[in-house]
Formats: structure tokens, sequence, C-alpha cells
């Protein structure tokens, strides 16, 4: 998948980090992380548990504000814009920042509820006909490969579909948003083979319109599914490359141990 | 092989005994709920009569019914949940879902815990002295309403906060993510799945309400104030600021305070209390199941 690896030009990139550091009270957890992550890409965010990657990950769209205790230095730019900028609207900069958990979590309510509710909290009541939302409906459960499953029941709840469905369920809703990126945190440890294969395939299709970072402890999956890798330990950015180099030629000694199974 | 041994065969032994323990103890406390409500409709049953209810007491208690005091504790009550419901239901959305672990959010919890161990008599004495002195209500029904809110607040807090607690913090993690305040995540997502818990706890206080009685004692009960017994005027006769009569007051007064009530009107005016609270929770209680089927608000 180097096709897209081609020559590195920084407007290209959707996120930008330079120096950026954290602490949850006093214990560090990111370590001076300076990383570009291109457009339109998939890039897998891998290392042993408790090497910061889902931390990480949760910085993008600062969701990690919320768990209280946190604090956060250096900067983070997303489209070239800094997100701690005093002008940065957190919930705009949710709207086009999307997040896919570990655990598909859909909402207590119906499938097109569900696909309509990033639209909802987003826009005043009467903003969209209900000819534009079923279409939105429609358009994003064709995305994600859902329609056919579920286009007789979307009004059904959305707990009652199956793990590997509302899993695209939860990606779906996102689209609407016109999301710019969408993080995923390791979206198939939930799902069994033939749905990891399935969000695998849907990954591949999406990253033509959307920047993707995955964090991922599937070592096959991390070289199944992205263009580029970063490898993390101990809080600590080490390598950053093509899949390809990772995982034949990593520069680094650890990340060879590491993509090799020698720990993690 | 697999055959049992000695100390697998006491195992069984003790198994069945805790079984049957644990069967016998529940049959106990369902024993005593059912005896008091068939020996009170058994003694009150000549005694009641539609017209027993529909009536004002007459010839000082001794003859007529209970309509008074029984439309007293139901304005009491939707009074009392009038107040203490908004007030309970949002701090408890504030403490479970806005408040921030530190020492100011220690100090309210504290609080709260520490005003549902007061007893009721203590409620009576500030009520009548915060409501009826300070505010100037006077010995009214909004006093006495007032009285019971700080009372029942306590517990419609902790069971609301229980009820929020238990909505997955995945859900929240989800509304959140696409960049959802606080409150559209609580009103879209939160409250709909935690309603029928929270209602849960406010219904528990519909027959403390009913049948506490040292807390209007003070407050705004009276011994004797008849009300009109048809027309508009017979169901909302008491206005907020006037004294009225209520069931568990009236009981009370029958049994120990006037000579010459038979016991068949004592215990039919008990029957009615039981009643009433059966009434007004069951329709609490089917306000919860329908709206638990009805979710899409």
């Amino acid at each position: 998948m180097t096709h897209k690896h081609d020559e590195h030009n920084e407007r290209d990139d959707s996120i930008q980090t330079e120096g950026l550091n954290l602490w949850y009270g006093t214990f560090q957890a990111l370590h001076d992380i300076h990383l570009r992550i291109r457009s339109r890409m998939i890039t897998s965010l891998i290392g042993p548990s408790g090497c910061g990657k889902t931390t990480l990950l949760r910085c993008f769209n600062r969701i990690n504000e919320r768990f209280g205790y946190v604090r956060t230095e250096g900067s983070i730019r997303v489209l070239g814009k800094n997100i701690y900028d005093p002008d940065v609207s957190l919930s705009e900069l949710r709207k086009s920042i999307g997040m896919v958990f570990q655990r598909p979590n859909p909402l207590p309510i119906s499938i097109r509820e569900n696909v309509l509710f990033g639209l909802r909290i987003h826009s005043e009541r009467g903003d969209f006909t209900r000819a534009m939302q079923d279409e939105m409906v429609e358009s994003a459960l064709r995305d994600v490969q859902l329609w056919d499953d579920v286009k007789d029941q979307l009004k059904k709840r959305a707990v009652h579909l199956s793990l590997e469905q509302q899993q695209k369920l939860c990606i779906a809703r996102l689209l609407p948003l016109k999301p710019q990126v969408i993080l995923m945190d390791e979206p198939c440890s939930a799902l069994d083979a033939e749905g990891t294969e399935q969000i695998e395939l849907l990954l591949e299709q999406l990253s033509e319109k959307y920047t993707i970072v995955i964090v991922t402890h599937n070592m096959g999956q991390a070289r199944r599914v992205s263009h580029e890798c970063i490898f993390m330990l101990h809080g600590r950015m080490i390598e950053h490359d093509s899949t390809f180099t990772i995982f034949n030629n990593p520069k680094n000694p650890e990340t060879d141990q590491y993509v090799s199974g020698h720990y993690g | 092989m697999f055959s049992s041994t000695p100390r697998e065969k006491r195992r069984r032994k003790i198994e069945r005994i805790a079984a049957v323990t644990c069967f016998l103890f529940t049959m106990l406390l369902v024993v005593p709920v059912l005896a008091i409500l068939t020996y009170l409709v058994v003694r009150a049953w000549p005694a009641l009569s539609l017209d027993f209810i529909l009536e004002n007491p007459q010839n000082l208690m001794q003859s007529g019914g209970i309509w008074a005091p029984l439309v007293g504790t139901f304005c009491l009550v939707w009074l009392t949940l009038a107040i203490s419901a908004p007030i309970g239901i949002l701090a408890g959305i504030y403490l479970n879902e806005y408040a921030r672990d530190n020492w100011f959010t220690r100090v309210v919890s504290l609080a709260v815990v520490n005003l549902a161990g007061v007893p009721s008599i203590v409620h009576a004495l500030f009520g009548f002295g915060a409501f009826v002195l300070t505010l100037g209500m006077g010995k009214s029904l909004l006093a006495a309403s007032c009285t019971m809110s700080v009372m029942t607040l306590p517990v419609i807090i902790t069971s609301t906060r229980e009820a929020l607690a238990a909505v997955p913090i995945s859900f929240r993690m989800a509304c959140w993510n696409m960049g959802a305040t606080r409150w559209q995540t609580i009103r879209t997502i939160v409250l709909p799945n935690s309603m029928s818990g929270i209602l849960t706890g406010v219904i528990l206080q519909i027959s403390r309400t009913a049948g506490e009685t040292a807390p209007i004692l003070f407050t705004g009960v009276v011994f004797y104030a008849p009300v009109a017994e048809s027309g508009f005027a017979s169901i909302l006769p008491y206005s907020v600021d006037q004294p009225f009569m209520a069931m568990s007051m009236h009981l009370f007064t029958l049994m120990t305070q006037v000579r010459g009530v038979s016991e068949e009107m004592q215990y039919a005016t008990a029957v009615a209390l039981v009643g009433l609270i059966l009434l007004i929770s069951g329709g609490a209680i089917g306000l919860r199941t329908w709206l638990r089927n009805h979710r899409r608000w």
C-alpha cells in the first residue's frame, strides 16, 4: 500500500504536533511528541499496552480534558489550525474529528436517530427537511455498507444490531457531520474475524475521503490496513515511517523487536 | 467415580437449609403485609361506603365521612412533589453530571446524607420556624408542603444520582466526541434512559408524604376544616394559604382525640389512606411505564 507514499508535502498533513507533553496528575504519559499525520491515509498507532497510543489519540479532539487533572503542553495543529488557540470551539473541533471506540457504543435510540444524532446537536430544529434527513441517513449507511442490512428497520433500536453492524453504525453516525479526520481506538477488538475483515475493507474505502488514525494492538491489522505506522513506547514516539518500512526494515532496534513479537 | 463424598453430602444439606431459610424469611415479610391489609379491610367493612368517602366529617367526627382530609392529603402530596421533584432532580443532575470531585461537592453530598437522617419532628420545628414564621406563610398548605419537600429532597436527590450513574459512560463518550454539550447529552440521552429510576425515587416519596404526621402538625394541618362536598370547589377546595385537613392527622384525631368514634370508622379511615397512597403511586407507576415505552423526547 505504498502507492500513496510519495513525496511529503506539508500541506498534505492533517495533524501536526510539536513538543507535545501530557500529564495525568503527576504522571507524564506523553513525552515530546513530534508527528505529522498525512491526509487521506490510514495511519496506525502501534505499541505495547500503556505506551500512550490512546492518550495521544484523545489529544487530537481534546476529549482528554473531560477527564480532569490532565495537563497538556506543546501544540497540536489540525488542518493547520492550532487546536489550543483561544478561538477554537471544542464543539466544532469534535464535529470535524470523529471518534470510534473499542466497544461499539451506539446510542440507545433508533438506527435512524443514531445517524442523525450529530446533525441534531449541531443544527436547529427545522434546518433539514425530512427528505434531506432521509437522504443523509441512506448515504451514510451506504458508505459503511450497512444500508442493505438495515434499510427496513431504521426505526428499530440500534442496540439490537450485531456488534459488527453496531460498529459500522458508529462510523456512519460521524459521516453526516462531514468530518476531516476519523480517530479509531481499536475498532475491531470486540469483533470476530469476519467482522474485523468487514471493518478493515471499509477503512480502506473511507481513506479515500477521510484521514484515518487507528490505534491497534493487532500487528496483522496495522500491516494490512495502514499506509503509515507510528511506533510508540513509554509515552515516546520511537519511529514513524511507511508501514512497509516499519515491518520490514525498521531503523530502531526496539521497533524491530516489537514488530517481530519479542515483547508487547 | 463421580459418587458423592461425605463432605459433598454435607454441603448439599447446608445448601438446602440456606435456600429454605431464605424462603421462610421472604414469607415472613409477605405475610404481615397481607395480614395488615386483610385485617384493615375486614374491620373497616361495615363503615366503608361511597358516602363515607364523599362526605365531610360531621357531628364532632362521630359520623359523616373523610372527604375533607382525603382531598387535603391529595393536595399536600402533589404540592410537595411539585416543589421537591424539580429541585431534587436538578440538584441530582448537577451533582452527578456537572460537579467535579472537590471539597465543595463532598460537603454538599454530606449535607444531603445528613438531611436524610434528620427526624421528622425536627423537620416540623424547622418548617414552623422557617416557613410559617420567618417567611410569613402562616399555618397553611404551602408551609406544610415546603416542610415536607425539605424532608423528601434527600431521597429524591440520592435516587436521581443513582439513576443517572447507572447510564453507561460510553453513551456520554459517544455524545461528547460528536461535540455535544453536557446539557445536550443529558437531555437527549442520559435523562430519557434514567427517567424510570428517577421516578421510582419520587414515587417512594408519595407514600411518605401521605403518611407523615409530624412535619405538618405545626405547619398547616388542622383538626377540622370542612370543604365543599359537590361542585368544582370539592375537587380543589383548599387554597395554598389556608390550613387544611389531612388523613394521617385525621386518623390520629379519630383514635385519640375525640370520644365515641366507632372502630369501624377508624379502620375505614386507615383503609382510605392506604387506598389513596396506592392510587397515587399506581398513577405514577403508570406514568413511568408509559415514559419507558415512549422514550422519544
